[in-house]
């Protein structure tokens, strides 16, 4: 097989780089800073970090292990959200029925 | 730091896709999987990311500053275009003499 052959395999959903997806979207270069449900969940966030509960890296793979339309669905802080509710479960910290 | 891939060398990504394999966190970029490219620097070595991302013990992996012509790898962009772009040892190979 010739060297440089393009894949043919589906990426992650996270894994944007060189979508023609997005390719037509402008680009909204938002740097407001978080609203008041993005600083809370960024606090808690910091918490869990600062008592080892989680990592950044951990926050990431939670992130990218959200289903596909759920992902598009949800903002920036609400996909962190996702994440830490599904890492401290996965750890044991809280349980499903606690969070409903 | 063991002996690291020398700069100017080079080297073909992995053509490997754990995603398909379940539960990931991988940092290598879907569109330059199976490519090649040169290495262009040795950025230092770090605990390895698809570990942390799992709360695993993560031995430190060296990181590369890898260079790759763009065309082939969007099929866009002007001839002398190129992406250069982080990316851990073990997800690189050697390039076989007589290859490219």
């Amino acid at each position: 097989m010739p060297d440089d052959t393009p894949a043919t395999h589906a990426p992650a959903t996270h894994d944007l780089g060189g979508s023609s997806h997005f390719r037509c979207t402008p680009i909204d270069p938002d740097d407001s800073p978080p609203d008041a449900f993005g600083r809370r969940v960024d606090a808690v966030r910091q918490l869990l970090a600062q008592k080892k509960m989680m990592t950044v890296d951990e926050l990431r793979r939670g992130i990218e292990s959200i289903p596909e339309e759920e992902y598009h669905a949800l903002g920036y802080y609400e996909r962190w959200l996702r994440s830490i509710a599904k890492l401290m479960i996965e750890k044991g910290v809280i349980t499903a029925e606690e969070l409903r | 730091m063991t002996a690291a891939i020398a700069p100017g060398t080079r080297v073909r990504v992995k053509d490997d896709w754990p995603e398909e394999r379940g539960p990931c966190h991988i940092r290598t970029p879907h569109y330059v999987r199976g490519r090649t490219g040169t290495v262009e620097r040795v950025l230092g070595a770090f605990p390895n990311p698809e570990d942390l991302a799992f709360g695993r013990p993560a031995p430190r992996c060296t990181l590369y500053h890898v260079r790759f012509d763009q065309q082939p790898l969007w099929n866009e962009g002007n001839p002398r275009d190129t992406v250069l772009i982080e990316i851990y040892e073990h997800w690189l190979e050697p390039v076989s003499e007589g290859r490219h």
